[in-house]
């Protein structure tokens, strides 16, 4: 239960720290708020060569708000600093609602926002967070700055299109319309724990109709995933409860994958996505409708 | 071998200056090159809570963190709460609603319970049992401690008066 030996940079910069990355290439791994990683490392399941630890990168550490409404967050903020935050709450009450279920807070208190994205662990809330929110990547290296859709960021399980010289520097989440309504479900075995399956939704109303709907889900497949029956079949149309269970039951049959473990069986699982997508739809339409 | 590196680490008060392996786990910097035993090691991978101590004032755990990113922090551990004389408001609290058993999970609460109270100084059942969902007691069971939290809000609150 002790990691492997490792070389271990500390730079105070970013440029330093891509300057590091760029030299160490695939024996370099960042190290954000290590609340996946060292434990990883303790049980040997991840031996770096070296880490490049970007704590005490303070230039990193920030939430901005942007000028459409949205949010600039640096990579290395804390989660417990997201979840206590007022503007966050103000414009991104799904972020205030989901966070509480990140793990425990000693946790969240240490990791941060951009490592669970660079994580990819298709169990987390965050990575899905940032599908729902479509949330801009900002991926910088020595070689220069580039922006990946978060769509496109996700590879495969803990897999990114993020290079070993790359870092991930800052997520930016454009502003949501106004009247957007939000609501997020889990359910675990417990409170903290691994989500066995998980829906967050966010609909835009017009009048009685949707105007724009997108639905995450995670935990039930390799990466989180962007259904797509919600958006072909309720866009226009009445949310009606029929109308509903009916995408709940699609989603839950042909837009997941989800495995079975000590846990739960797939079969279950299918049964908790199509029962939590038809809570959370159901509950950002009412709240899309105040 | 990787290099050794030079740390200056606060801790109950007292400035520590060592070298240190990078890959020697902030628990075990603390339990084997300061001799502070106090501070639990359970499962050494982040899931019960034994090894919480308070990091520049927040709750983090021990186990999952490395003494090179302490360096320059202010560690508290369980040895900083009060002493056999007088104990700590919430030290007292357990032990008067029998809130612990074996003692193994005990400095992991009460260093949660620390930075909880401090944010939060008269939490309900419910807050206080959410407060504590990071910490594992195998003996006991968390009604006690749930009471005991909310015991010691109380306790602490009087203190300031």
């Amino acid at each position: 239960m002790k990691p492997a030996p490792f070389d271990y940079f500390a730079p105070t910069s970013l440029e330093e720290a891509l300057e590091k990355l760029t030299d160490l290439g695939y024996s370099g791994k960042v190290l954000a708020g290590g609340q996946s990683l060292i434990p990883a490392m303790n049980f040997r399941m991840a031996r770096p060569a070296a880490l490049v630890d970007l704590n005490k990168v303070t230039e990193l550490s920030y939430i901005k708000p942007t000028q459409d409404g949205g949010l600039a967050i640096g990579t290395m903020t804390r989660d417990s600093a997201i979840e206590d935050s007022e503007v966050v709450k103000r414009l991104f009450p799904i972020i205030a609602e989901v966070m509480p279920n990140i793990a425990h807070k000693q946790i969240r208190n240490r990791g941060t926002f951009g490592g669970a994205v660079a994580h990819a662990d298709p169990a987390a809330q965050i990575p899905a967070l940032s599908l729902l929110l479509d949330a801009k990547m900002k991926i910088q290296s020595k070689k220069g700055d580039r922006w990946v859709d978060a769509q496109d960021f996700f590879m495969g399980p803990f897999m990114t299109v993020l290079e070993p010289e790359d870092l991930l520097t800052e997520v930016l989440l454009p502003g949501l319309v106004p009247g957007t309504g939000t609501s997020y479900k889990q359910i675990s075995r417990q409170r903290g724990g691994y989500a066995q399956a998980a829906a967050i939704s966010k609909v835009v109303m017009d009048g009685i109709k949707v105007k724009d709907v997108r639905v995450v889900l995670f935990s039930v497949a390799e990466t989180p995933v962007l259904t797509k029956e919600p958006v072909r079949v309720l866009v226009g149309q009445v949310p009606t409860t029929e109308a509903i269970e009916a995408v709940a039951e699609y989603v839950a049959q042909n837009e997941c994958d989800p495995g079975t473990d000590i846990h739960g069986t797939a079969e279950y699982r299918r049964n908790l996505v199509r029962v939590l997508v038809r809570r959370s739809l159901t509950e950002a339409v009412e709240r899309a409708r105040k | 071998m990787a290099d050794k590196m030079k740390v200056k680490i606060t801790v109950n008060g007292t400035l520590y200056e060592r070298e240190v392996e990078p890959r020697l786990l902030l628990s075990d910097f603390i339990r084997h090159d300061l001799g502070l035993t106090g501070t639990h090691v359970g499962c050494e991978h982040g899931l019960c809570g034994a090894c919480t101590v308070l990091m520049n004032g927040e709750a983090v755990r021990s186990c999952i963190l490395f003494t090179v990113m302490a360096d320059g922090a202010d560690i508290k551990t369980v040895e900083s709460l009060g002493t056999m004389e007088k104990m700590h408001p919430i030290q007292e609290a357990f032990q008067e609603k029998h809130a612990l058993q074996c003692g193994f999970c005990t400095p992991g609460f009460l260093m949660t319970t620390v930075e909880y109270l401090g944010k939060n100084p008269n939490p309900t059942a419910e807050e206080a049992r959410e407060a504590i969902d990071g910490n594992f007691c195998r003996c006991t069971g968390y009604e006690n401690i749930v009471e005991a939290v909310q015991l010691a809000a109380k306790k602490m609150a009087a203190h300031e008066q």
